[in-house]
């Protein structure tokens, strides 16, 4: 089985500072990976370079294109990877007015995708629009309602629909459930389990909530400081941490 | 079905000085399709943790651990997670679920993880809590709210959803009613019959000895304590 | 004559314009940046057209000015003077008669020749603007094609109207490459945007200069099941009779009476000349308004 994505020895620095350091991993299709750690542990730097957001300083993201099987996404031209980023890959902001447009409605945000991918006849981005505001529990009678009359957890759920309309093979997360309270967040990290399951999506996601991981992740990366530190299936580095810096964010979760 | 070979495991707790606590040193264990072996050993002895070193939670220091063609110990997380869909079940002793999920989603998951569709798995989770004498009100509420005894029972449904070749249980019978506990010491002889091969913690002598063919002292294999 | 240089602006400036104006003919629908100059007018007036204008009249040239397809507006006959003042160029009204036509908001009805360059006045050349503030991620969108946006706002009108409701500045695809805004023309002038004549767009404030080459493809965005169409009051014009003008509706009286005529003054009053009349119309007269 070929891996969806190769990641080799990415490094990346913000002049002295140390953004990530040496990181390299496969995510195979259908593998959902967590990546935990503290604020300014890297974690959120290494997704943005992985989905291009972000050039690192050495390294390759290779990925598993549908036409020409694992190509470098860093040294593709720049329509290649926008190309990418709206068909293969979605990304899913941790704040949805950063992955929406506030001023276009929800249909319309939906269908942004297929438009840019020459989908021409209304009624049919309309029937996807709808058919997608469903599969995230967003009632068809608000198919013309701005998001800015949305609650966040609406807004959210419209983030996620809007990048999962294309069908994409790869997500990318950055604290999907960061803003929102508990209880939504439980029923979004139900919706996104289904997804990933019924679409067998491949997932990067990135948090510093362990409980998210958890219910979300099947493998695990602990980073510190740039470094990747520990990897493993979720719950054994929960449940069998290995590394004292593990260890000691494992023992930290305040217990309800 | 399922071979440990001279396994070996300690714990370090960097964050306590250090300390490094050897839990398990030179443990094998076989068992074959059909048959069960129940786990024994006083508390500590490292039952659990042995349990949990054959499902892939803890880390196995040294040894072997085949399930199936896979070998535990060393295989990377995604041959784990194949073999946890649709080789090895287990029901731990705690319900760990998504908050707000009805139950019946819950215990048909595994169902749908394995590519069933969704009718076919609401079916046999039905089927299965109907068994367990979860009352049909119940379904579409989340398990987290149950008490310890439906818990338990969804746990147990939730495990034996899907017909794993090889099956741990940790604790199956504690909590339940004597109505209940012959339930589930029915659904494991079941599975038994059909081949799998169960490891299994049983505190309930009497649902030991009706279900498990053999018993193992996992305190033999506990390294003598370093204080 | 005046002591201005020959068309007010400088030749430097001229010759940045025209070299501003060839790209843009070169790269049908991209928008060229240039240096816009301060105009004796203010923003929003037409400095954009009259600096293309300047750049390209020469004393032969014959100029015509509408605004709004009318000869006779401020605007129309402000830019009409400055140019007689600082270019000492002969003027018309007639269409026919011009080799240069600087316009705000209106093609001609009549079908311009290949002699001939129409100027636009455009106020905001970047189609994407109102979805998109960024200038930075726009050009991006127009350097690798990334359109998708240009339809979410079509999508919106429909969701929102139950039809394509965009009726002015409708946007363009310009020989299946850039996407292109055609300055706030009625949509019914869409489709003679494909023309003999070379058309030049120039935006002053916004600093950017678009063309047209003659017989360009120029395509109306729509989609499969809302087909653009060029609309236009379902009427004649009251005065000439003329069937397939772009007309205007003029309140008359306190009791809502109402007449329509041709916007395109020119086109109007050569009809009448040639005796055609309107259900309203008076028979043309010398002199007659």
């Amino acid at each position: 089985m070929t891996p969806l994505l190769e990641v080799e020895n990415i490094s990346k620095s913000y002049g002295a500072r140390v953004g990530c350091t040496d990181v390299s991993f496969d995510l195979y299709p259908g593998e959902v990976m967590g990546i935990v750690g503290e604020s300014g542990s890297g974690k959120s730097t290494l997704l943005n370079c992985l989905a291009g957001h972000l050039c690192p300083d050495l390294g390759a993201v290779r990925f598993d294109t549908r036409a020409d099987g694992l190509r470098d996404t860093l040294t593709m031209s720049e329509p290649e990877r926008r190309m990418l980023g709206r068909t293969d890959w979605a990304f899913v902001h941790q704040n949805p007015r950063d992955g929406l447009r506030m001023n276009v409605s929800a249909g319309g945000n939906v269908g942004e995708r297929l438009m840019a991918v020459n989908a021409r006849h209304y009624g049919d981005i309309r029937a996807s629009a709808m058919d997608w505001l469903g599969r995230v529990e967003i009632a068809h009678d608000r198919i013309d309602d701005r998001p800015t009359g949305f609650s966040g957890g609406m807004q959210q759920r419209l983030q996620i629909a809007r990048n999962l309309v294309m069908g994409p093979r790869l997500v990318f997360m950055d604290e999907p459930t960061g803003g929102l309270d508990v209880s939504v967040q439980a029923r979004l990290l139900d919706l996104l389990r289904g997804l990933v399951r019924d679409m067998n999506l491949s997932a990067i996601i990135v948090t510093h909530d362990l409980a998210v991981v958890r219910l979300l992740a099947d493998r695990l990366m602990v980073m510190k400081d740039g470094n990747v530190i520990e990897t493993g299936l979720t719950d054994q580095v929960l449940d069998d941490p290995q590394h004292a810096y593990t260890q000691l964010l494992v023992s930290s979760v305040l217990q309800v | 079905m399922i071979h440990v070979e001279n396994v070996s495991k300690s714990f370090t707790l960097h964050n306590q000085a250090a300390a490094e606590i050897p839990v398990m040193a030179g443990a094998s264990l076989c068992v074959a399709p059909g048959e069960c072996v129940a786990l024994t050993g006083a508390s500590g002895a490292g039952k659990s943790t042995l349990m949990r070193m054959i499902y892939g939670n803890y880390l196995t220091a040294s040894g072997r651990i085949m399930v199936g063609e896979v070998d535990v110990a060393r295989a990377a997380p995604r041959e784990i997670i194949a073999l946890r869909r649709y080789t090895l079940g287990y029901v731990s002793q705690f319900l760990r679920v998504v908050p707000r999920v009805s139950t019946r989603d819950v215990v048909a998951e595994p169902l749908l993880a394995t590519g069933a569709t969704r009718a076919e798995a609401l079916a046999q989770a039905e089927t299965l809590l109907a068994r367990l004498n979860i009352p049909e009100r119940l379904w579409p509420l989340s398990p987290t709210t149950f008490s310890g005894g439906e818990q338990q029972r969804v746990n147990i449904a939730r495990g034996f959803a899907y017909p794993y070749p090889a099956l741990l249980l940790d604790e199956p019978t504690a909590s339940l009613d004597p109505d209940n506990r012959a339930t589930v010491l029915a659904m494991i002889g079941e599975a038994k019959d059909r081949g799998a091969a169960i490891i299994g913690i049983f505190h309930d002598r009497m649902a030991r000895d009706e279900v498990c063919d053999r018993t193992l002292d996992v305190s033999q294999f506990t390294p003598g304590r370093a204080t | 004559m005046s002591d201005y240089n020959f068309a007010y602006l400088d030749e430097q400036t001229k010759r940045m314009i025209r070299r501003a104006i060839l790209k843009g003919l070169a790269i049908p629908g991209h928008q060229v940046p240039f240096a816009s100059r301060e105009m004796p007018m203010p923003y929003g007036w037409g400095t954009g057209g009259v600096q293309v204008s300047a750049a390209i009249l020469t004393p032969e040239d014959t100029l015509k000015v509408i605004d709004q397809g009318a000869d006779d507006t401020t605007n129309a006959v402000s830019i009409r003077r400055f140019f007689q003042k600082t270019a000492g160029v002969a003027v018309t009204e007639a269409t026919a008669q011009a080799s240069v036509i600087q316009t705000r908001h209106r093609i001609p009805e009549a079908d311009l020749r290949a002699d001939q360059i129409l100027v636009y006045q455009v106020p905001i050349p970047e189609p994407l603007r109102f979805l998109e503030p960024s200038e930075v991620e726009t050009r991006k969108m127009h350097a690798l094609e990334d359109y998708g946006l240009m339809h979410v706002k079509l999508y919106e009108d429909i969701s929102q109207h139950g039809d394509i409701a965009t009726a002015y500045a409708y946007p363009v695809k310009v020989e299946g490459r850039y996407v292109m805004d055609p300055s706030p023309i009625p949509k019914f002038d869409n489709p003679k945007l494909e023309m003999a004549g070379i058309q030049l767009f120039g935006a002053g404030r916004e600093q950017r200069i678009y063309a047209i080459p003659p017989y360009t493809r120029v395509v109306s965005l729509d989609f499969d099941d809302y087909p653009f169409q060029p609309t236009k009051a379902d009427h004649a014009c009251d005065l000439c009779g003329a069937q397939n003008s772009y007309l205007d509706e003029l309140i008359v009286d306190d009791d809502g009476g109402r007449v329509f005529m041709c916007s395109d003054t020119d086109y109007c009053s050569t009809r009448r000349k040639q005796g055609h009349v309107g259900a309203q119309g008076l028979p043309y007269a010398e002199g007659a308004t």
